[in-house]
């Protein structure tokens, strides 16, 4: 047998699935002193070059509150054509289509190999994906012009039959019309007013009495060409016009004067994207891109005043309740969040300023829907035009990395239930036999709505184990859960991926080394950083802290092994041996930690970590640093590099030692997504800080006895180093007084 | 009441006519008083004698009387006298000639006895009073008055003595109600007995009935009356003096029909020229009294006439006052020398007389016009004379090109030399004290210094040196540069900004209307107001559109296309562009024209009907507010804005409100929205220009308010065609936009101690009680203003006015012009009276009625008019006209138009509206007067009604007006009637075909188009000569006027004789001739 390591990982590249368990403790009780819950990282979409999609529909469970797509787990009756649903034992009749199946002629679903496979199906009619401009004006001249630079670019890297449209925004929120000859058109609005979408409809003119809104299905665009069509063009048809547009684009031009900020009505504009979508477009993949400068200074959703000698809020204006704006303006971007993912939209942020941008405030834009987030310094950076540029990479196929308007279901055999989600998601509110009452991030359904993701997209799913201990499982039994999502893929195809996998129940009093063997503590550590972010999100930091670590203290005690009340005898199994670290570095990182980042900083982190991949997950956790050396003293090679040695023939490789970070650094960067901050420091230099407060302060002023050794500078943190904290939690596990 | 309508020939007489009661002459005694004339009527006959007996006396003496005074206009109700004045000479002979016939005539009133009979009862009370006899008929009876007339016809002596009949006339209408007195009064009989004194009785019975009743109803047939009693007038003065005089004294109207009485020789004429001999004078009791024969009378123009028609006047249009007459008097006696303003409290010449004028120390006529150059000394007089105190004040009104515009004057850094307490600005009358080092301010009498760098020496008559070198010592206007404490927050004002808002909802779009607006404007935009020389129009531009959504255009110069902007959001209004918006037209030229060609084209296909209009005005005032500067908003609006938006508005249009107490809602706006914005408008100096192209009720009265507040000006195409309207509409746009006008502006009008500016009439908005605020003033706009005594005036130092306008001019400049005005005081009332100019009277009288109808029911305001010019009359006739008979109406020379004029007012569409004038005619021509000056007013209550066809088209000069009454119009003759808004041509069913063939290049008669808007362009003599009539008047008028043309007997004559103000209108509007008959009796009713 592979090791579990194997195991995991082809179950990862196979299906996308990290279980944090994977054998699974066969009652509810054990499954709670397992502290670790029973749970999964799914990256639903990720990317299978293998896999081909068949173009067929589904065959689903008859039971009408099961429907659990056929896969590799039922039994099949081949000569009766029945086959038997594995999750809740309804026997099925394959469909006319199936006549020949047999077992030397099995459709795919049925393979092993399958256990993830993809469907396309003609449901609908298809519409073009749809990207909406969200523009701030108010930016510095030399930001304005790489900003409209990078829009321009962006209109070759579309879908040439994407829909696509522009709102600017500055003092006044500006609609334009994009087919326009001879003059252009826009619609204004007060950016100090909020208005319905039904206001905002009206006032585009988009609301047609002869036109029944259709819930819950899009518009036949052909149809009504002319509703949205001011607004909404292809861009094959208008990017002379777009870019022209684009181009004469001018800095907001009402005056700001001194001391003040520009008004800057970001909350009407989104309110305005959002509403210009809501009445036209539902349920159909379309991106809101907004682009800002700054924080919103007025109207509903502002977080700051005008007058620059108010600055805004702060990590410490919040613990005092003294952000005066915070609460008002997250609200307005919460129901904006809630409308947009109800219409299954996205709405990306893309806020580059040196200040804060309100990202605090309007996080849930982006992470209720999907969208992206992305924070820079300027829109003249190439983090920014990197990044923005990435989005419209395409994958190995050659279509976007970038889907829409998915949902994803939850199905699980009856020993199981769901608890919750986090990820870049929202409930669809689907209640079911297998939804618990014990929630975990996002909870109380089985199926959420993911408005747009892409092959890197992953969510955190938890689930409880509800089997009694009274009713043991069958040797052998297992476990099965399916996902199915559903989504618009980036060729506007609807697709449905689905991933059925199961896992063997074990008894945790008999066979605890087996599931103790198949823990996957990278997972674990993601899994409970999810959680402990989703916590910190609403709680306050030292609370979730502690949590985190009475967590870690009871998983020490559970796995450990060890004389009580004798730390030293304190050991842990390879498959947990790691998990502490995790826990050290995530306790110290930005999730959670809020010192020295700025309540933007803190929500941006936190926003990418909600919807990153297990590795980059990990990475994000703990850092990875690469050690690059001659083996001789490092504190040299700064002064070698400025007396030029690396210029010189003979000292070339010495010059390829310093370009072999900077090459890997590149090769990091340009895999990343969003592009990561790159910083290229020495010791000593000022930009050495960014460094020093990722790794392990093993030395710092407090640790007097590390002075004046040879081993290096300390580190000017009160943090403790792994090795405190490593000895505070052996202390902790064998205590028992706890 | 016109004469015509009644029938009853044989019984009228049998009335008394009340009118003469006030008259006392005895001869008349015959007449009854209201009461019951039957007996009297049988004195008819008698009464005849009795008449002539009576006459002599009064006859004289009034008119001898008179003579001094001023010129009194008398009626004699008898008076059949025909001719007027002119005929004075003649009337001799005629009367005689008419006396014959006026023999004939008696005979009716025999018939007439039998009437008489009827009323009986009455009669009886009045007699009583009898002394005189006439007067007590008067009141009361009216009723059939013309019927009498005709019958009687004959008996006026003398073309003065009119005044009675008139008299008797106006009550019979009234007494129509009442049962007919009669005879009584005729009665000759009674003369005796009857002492003048009936009062009591008539207005008993008389007033209350009558009055009501003569305004719309016609008299009841049965009275007789008045043909009655002037028998006697043959001592009427008849004889005016021959020809010379014709002018003047035709006034006292006299005639006709009826009458036999003849009273007394028109008094009047005396009066009016003192100068000239008055016919009261002459009259010599000539004639003995003989009675006309109304039909016999030989008046030239009733010879066209039907002869149906004659029987029936009882007096004789001719010899009442004609406005035609004293217009064209003042003409020939004013019109040659300059009108020089040295002079402290000279009367102007009308302003329908071409004069030039030399401003030696008083503002020009031009400026300002008073109803009175000579004030009475105390408030009680004026109380008891009722003669408003007003000044008609155009502070910027264009001058002819050989008048010199107002100098600029500039004081320096401290601003215009100002008294310490009054703030009053130097002028003329300010008297240097102490060598010159200090003034005594001429309003106030506060002493102050004067400012160093202003002194000058004084010369041996205490002049300044320096007088003739600086306008304000030696002119009546001028201006003087503001400075900057004149300024808004104390900064210089940036050029104001033109900004034009074009509706394009379905209809402007599918009229035509907005790609004619957009063309015109193309051209239109080079002619922008410009300061003196300089070489481009300061004034920056900006446009919107609009229909439910507005749309606002950067037109930039630097834009390589046009930007639209729309703004859905009307409920918040706000302008959505800073830079661009507002721009200079030569700079921006080629992205203006691109817009102004697209404009058409992106509404071509529109679908929406619904519009805004509140949120037009907000855009506009917010774009001023943003570019802080003042302006002008150029709307053309189509429609009733029901838009959901702020300011949206109902239909409440009501048709059945007419007459009654709820009449006024329909003059008052529907909302107060309005008002506030218009109030914010003020503040910015935001004026608003409003063209509406309605094709259904759009509420004029709610949307008007603003423009009305903002001192802008409205312009209304009903039923807007392209092919019709066009040349009106492009004509009144390109004077609206480019004609003088001054932003922000503020006007205070200072007096001289003793009087105090107490009420203001006109397009603006006073936020207190002395300053009247107007975002915008144009060179057509004018403001009335009333005095009040507050203490007592000296005859020595008179009363002085001074206007002071600051503006912001178009090119940005703030400006203070001074406009001062020297006026008499007088103990006398009699001075009053010969300096009033009822011109500028009714100009006051309109304005305030029309004001009245927002507050009170309509009939109340036209009863409060009547019953002031009435006071205004009797006061005269109490106290300065020399004694006659009551029966006579004596009215001053200089008011005797008065009673035409006033009816003309009260019969406007304001105050009798007919069935076909709109709640908008009348909203809009409400608000149309209040800023009209005192020639508008003048020729838009009396139409010029000229005869085309007698034109010399060998020369420049109009064809000599004619009154306007259908019966001055002839078959065979083509006419021209214009009134400021509308020009008809009025085509009778005879005219050569070669005239018309001419003038309109079709054959005959029956091929003459009437939707024709223009006169095809035809190289005649005829047809050149009157275009170029057409295009004089044009000229002359601040809007372009609609021609249309009239056939005679064709359906639109109906709306023409609308304007033939002299008749009985359709609507119940009374003719004049009735009219003067109704304030007749209404003095008498006063004086008793």
């Amino acid at each position: 047998m592979a090791t579990y390591l194997e195991f995991i990982q082809q179950n990862e590249e196979r299906d996308g699935v990290r279980f944090s368990w994977n054998v699974w403790p066969s009652s509810r009780l054990e499954a709670t002193r397992m502290v670790v819950p029973l749970a999964c990282l799914l990256t639903p979409l990720k990317e299978r070059p293998d896999l081909p999609p068949v173009q067929y529909e589904p065959v689903l469970c008859s039971r009408p509150t099961c429907k659990a797509v056929l896969n590799p787990l039922c039994q099949v009756d081949y000569r009766a054509k029945l086959w038997a649903c594995n999750f809740c034992f309804q026997r099925n009749q394959f469909p006319p289509a199936y006549a020949g199946i047999s077992e030397v002629n099995q459709p795919a679903e049925l393979m092993p190999q399958f256990s993830t496979i993809e469907y396309i199906v003609q449901r609908g009619p298809q519409t073009p994906l749809i990207f909406l401009y969200v523009v701030d004006t108010c930016l510095e001249e030399e930001d304005l012009q790489a900003l409209k630079e990078s829009l321009q670019m962006s209109l070759s890297l579309l879908p040439a039959d994407a829909l696509v449209g522009l709102i600017t925004f500055g003092r006044m929120v500006q609609v334009h019309e994009l087919s326009c000859e001879g003059i252009s058109k826009s619609y204004v609005f007060r950016g100090t007013k909020d208005l319905t979408a039904k206001q905002i409809q009206d006032m585009l003119g988009l609301s047609r009495p002869a036109v029944p809104v259709q819930q819950g299905r899009p518009l036949q665009t052909q149809e009504q060409p002319a509703i949205s069509s001011r607004f909404l063009q292809p861009v094959h048809k208008i990017d002379m016009n777009l870019t022209d547009l684009l181009g004469e684009l001018q800095r907001d031009p009402w005056p700001v004067t001194q001391g003040k900020r520009p008004l800057r009505s970001t909350g009407v504009a989104l309110s305005i994207a959002v509403g210009l979508l809501e009445g036209t477009f539902p349920n159909t993949g379309a991106r809101i891109m907004l682009f800002t400068g700054g924080p919103p200074t007025q109207g509903p959703g502002m977080v700051v005043g005008d007058e620059l000698k108010t600055p805004i809020r702060s990590w410490h204006d919040i613990e005092k309740d003294n952000a005066r704006f915070m609460k008002k303006a997250t609200k307005h971007y919460e129901t904006l969040a809630n409308r947009t993912a109800a219409n299954g939209h996205c709405i990306d942020i893309y806020a580059c300023a040196l200040d804060q941008t309100g990202l605090l405030e309007m996080k849930c834009c982006a992470n209720l829907t999907g969208g992206h987030m992305v924070m820079g310094d300027s829109f003249n950076t190439s983090l920014f035009k990197q990044t923005f540029q990435r989005v419209f990479n395409k994958g190995f196929n050659g279509d976007f990395r970038m889907a829409f308007g998915a949902s994803l279901e939850v199905k699980t055999s009856r020993e199981l239930k769901i608890a919750g989600a986090i990820g870049p998601c929202v409930s669809l509110n689907a209640k079911g036999p297998c939804v618990s009452e014990n929630e975990l991030g996002i909870g109380g359904t089985s199926q959420w709505k993911i408005c747009s993701l892409d092959p890197s997209t992953t969510l955190a799913i938890y689930f409880e184990v509800v089997n009694q201990h009274n009713a043991p499982i069958p040797q052998g039994g297992r476990g099965a859960v399916q996902f199915v999502t559903q989504y618009q893929h980036s060729s506007t195809q609807k697709r449905i991926r689905v991933t059925t996998i199961a896992r063997n129940w074990a008894d945790a009093q008999s066979q605890l080394q087996h599931i103790e063997a198949a823990f996957d503590q990278e997972a674990a550590a993601v899994l409970m950083a999810r959680l402990g972010v989703y916590r910190a999100e609403s709680e306050e930091g030292p609370d979730v802290l502690r949590w985190l670590d009475r967590q870690l203290i009871r998983l020490c005690q559970k796995f450990g092994q060890y004389n009580k009340d004798d730390p030293n005898s304190f050991r842990l199994s390879e498959s947990f041996s790691l998990y502490p670290q995790f826990m050290f570095h995530l306790r110290r990182s930005p999730f959670l930690q809020v010192f020295n980042n700025s309540p933007d900083e803190s929500s941006y982190y936190r926003h990418h970590f909600a919807r990153q991949d297990l590795t980059q997950s990990l990475i994000m956790i703990q850092p990875i640093l690469y050690a690059y050396s001659f083996h001789g003293p490092p504190e040299t090679i700064a002064q070698w590099q400025k007396a030029g040695y690396q210029d010189m023939p003979e000292y070339e490789n010495f010059k390829h030692l310093l370009q072999a970070p900077l090459d890997d650094a590149q090769e990091i960067l340009q895999t990343r997504f969003p592009m990561p901050r790159y910083i290229h420091t020495e010791h000593g230099g000022s930009q050495a800080r960014f460094l020093l407060s990722k790794v392990n302060p093993s030395q710092t002023h407090n640790n007097l006895y590390a002075w004046g050794q040879e081993s290096g500078a300390p580190i000017l943190t009160d943090d403790v180093s792994l090795q405190v904290f490593m000895d505070h939690l052996k202390k902790l596990a064998v205590s028992s007084a706890s | 009441m016109s004469v015509n309508q009644q029938t009853h020939t044989g019984p009228p007489y049998g009335q008394p006519q009340p009118g003469y009661q006030g008259y006392q002459q005895p001869a008349y005694g015959g007449q009854p008083l209201p009461g019951v004339p039957h007996s009297q009527y049988g004195v008819y006959n008698g009464p005849m004698p009795g008449y002539q007996q009576p006459v002599p006396p009064q006859g004289c003496f009034p008119s001898l009387g008179f003579p001094s005074k001023g010129s009194p206009v008398s009626f004699n109700s008898d008076t059949s006298l025909a001719p007027n004045f002119i005929g004075s000479v003649r009337a001799p002979s005629t009367s005689g000639t008419s006396l014959s016939s006026g023999h004939l005539g008696y005979s009716p009133f025999g018939q007439g006895d039998v009437q008489n009979g009827i009323p009986a009862s009455t009669a009886p009370m009045q007699r009583p009073p009898a002394s005189q006899p006439f007067l007590p008929g008067s009141a009361p009876v009216p009723v059939s008055q013309t019927s009498m007339l005709q019958q009687y016809g004959p008996p006026p002596a003398s073309v003065q003595q009119l005044s009675n009949h008139m008299a008797g006339m106006t009550i019979g209408s009234t007494s129509t109600s009442a049962p007919p007195p009669a005879g009584l009064g005729y009665g000759a009989p009674r003369p005796p007995t009857m002492p003048g004194p009936p009062l009591p009785v008539q207005t008993a019975a008389g007033p209350p009935t009558s009055q009501p009743n003569h305004v719309s109803s016609p008299p009841p047939p049965p009275s007789t009356l008045s043909g009655p009693y002037p028998g006697p007038p043959m001592s009427g003065l008849r004889g005016p003096p021959p020809p010379t005089h014709p002018p003047q004294p035709g006034y006292q109207m006299q005639q006709n029909g009826s009458f036999e009485q003849v009273r007394g020789p028109q008094t009047n004429y005396g009066g009016a020229y003192p100068g000239t001999p008055n016919y009261g004078s002459q009259p010599g009791p000539p004639p003995p009294p003989k009675r006309l024969d109304p039909d016999s009378i030989p008046s030239p123009q009733l010879n066209e006439l039907p002869p149906q028609q004659k029987p029936r006047h009882r007096i004789d249009p001719d010899a009442i006052p004609s406005p035609i007459q004293v217009i064209e008097d003042d003409r020939s006696n004013r019109g040659s020398e300059p009108f020089v303003t040295g002079v402290r409290g000279q009367v102007p010449p009308l302003v329908t007389t071409n004069f030039l004028v030399k401003d030696q120390g008083n503002a020009s006529p031009r400026y300002i016009r008073c109803t009175s150059y000579n004030i009475p000394c105390t408030s009680d007089m004026a109380k008891q004379s009722q003669v408003p105190l007003a000044a008609v004040i155009k502070p910027l009104a264009t001058l002819p090109p050989d008048e010199t515009l107002p100098y600029l004057v500039d004081h320096g850094e401290s601003g215009p030399v100002r008294c310490n307490r009054c703030k009053a600005y130097m002028c003329p009358f300010m008297q240097f004290i102490e060598g010159g080092r200090r003034f005594q301010c001429c309003f106030c009498s506060c002493v102050t210094e004067v400012p160093p760098h202003y002194f000058q020496h004084l010369d041996h008559t205490g002049k300044r040196v320096d007088f003739y070198d600086r306008p304000e010592l030696s002119l009546g206007s001028y201006e003087f540069l503001a400075t900057v404490d004149y300024c808004k927050n104390n900064k210089f004002p940036s050029p104001p900004a033109f900004i034009f808002m074009i509706d394009v909802s379905y209809n402007a779009v599918k009229s035509g209307l907005v790609r004619l607006i957009c063309e015109e404007l193309k051209s239109l935009l080079d002619y922008l107001p410009r300061e003196g020389n300089m070489e481009e129009s300061a004034i920056r531009v900006g446009f919107v559109t609009y229909n439910k959504v507005l749309h606002f255009y950067n037109v930039k110069s630097s834009l390589a296309q046009p930007q639209m902007m729309v703004v859905s959001d009307v409920a918040d209004m706000f302008v959505p562009l800073l830079d661009g918006f507002l721009v200079n037209v030569n700079e921006s030229r080629t992205v203006i024209i691109s817009l102004l060609d697209q404009i058409p084209e992106m509404f071509a296909d529109t679908r929406e009907t619904e519009t805004v209009f509140g949120p037009v005005i907000q855009a506009g005032l917010e774009a001023l507010k943003a570019a802080e500067c003042a302006g002008k908003l150029f709307i053309f609006h189509t429609s009733l804005p029901i838009a959901e938006a702020p300011g949206k508005l109902k239909n409440r249009d009501d048709k059945k409100l007419i007459n009654t107490d709820k009449e006024k809602t329909l003059f008052q706006p529907q909302t107060s929205f309005y008002n506030n914005l218009a109030k914010d408008c003020v503040a910015q100096g935001c004026c608003v220009d409003l063209f509406l192209f309605p094709n259904q009720y759009l509420d004029v009265a709610t949307l008007g308010i603003v423009t009305y507040q903002t001192g802008g000006s409205i312009y209304k195409y009903a039923y807007f065609q392209l092919e019709t309207d066009q040349d009106r509409f492009l004509n009144d746009l390109r004077r609206d936009v480019q004609k003088e006008v001054g932003f922000d502006a503020v006007m205070r009008v200072r007096t001289s101690t003793g009087i105090r500016a107490t009420d203001f009439f006109g397009a603006f908005f006073m936020s207190n009680t002395t300053d009247v605020e107007m975002a915008g003033l144009d060179c057509d706009k004018t403001i009335t203003v009333e005095f009040k005594h507050d203490d007592k005036l000296s005859e020595d130092s008179g009363a002085l006015l001074q206007c002071a306008l600051l503006y912001t001019s178009c090119a940005g400049q703030r400006r203070l012009r001074i406009h001062n005005l020297s006026l008499n005081c007088c103990t006398q009332l009699a001075d009053l009276y010969r300096n009033c100019e009822t011109d500028t009277l009714i100009n006051y009288l309109a304005k305030y009625a029309y004001r009245g109808v927002l507050n009170s029911p309509v009939k109340t305001v036209r009863d409060a008019l009547i019953n002031q010019c009435a006071q205004i009359l009797a006061c005269y006739r109490k106290n300065c006209a020399s004694p006659s008979s009551a029966g006579q109406l004596i009215l001053p020379e200089c008011m005797k138009l008065l009673p035409v004029y006033l009816n003309c007012v009260l019969k406007s569409d304001v105050l009798q509206p007919g069935p076909e004038v709109t709640t908008d005619d009348r909203a809009y021509i409400r608000q149309l007067v209040t800023s009209m000056d005192v020639a508008e007013t003048n020729v838009f209550f009396y139409p010029r009604l000229l005869p085309v066809t007698k034109a010399d088209v060998d020369s420049d000069s109009l064809p000599a007006a004619i009154r306007n009454s259908e019966e001055r119009l002839s078959k065979g003759d083509i006419y021209l009637l214009e009134n400021g808004l509308n020009i008809f041509v009025w085509v009778g069913v005879n005219v050569q075909q070669g005239l018309i063939q001419n003038l309109f290049g079709v054959s005959s008669f029956s091929q003459i188009s009437s939707t024709l808007n223009t006169l095809p362009v035809l190289e005649n003599p005829f047809s050149k000569k009157v275009r170029s009539i057409i295009d004089m008047l044009q000229v002359q008028r601040s809007r372009y006027m609609k021609l249309i043309i009239v056939k005679q007997e064709d359906k639109l004559e109906m709306l023409f004789k609308q304007f033939l103000v002299e008749d009985k209108s359709l609507t119940g509007g009374a003719s004049y001739v009735d009219f003067l008959c109704h304030m007749h009796k209404e003095i008498r009713q006063l004086l008793s």
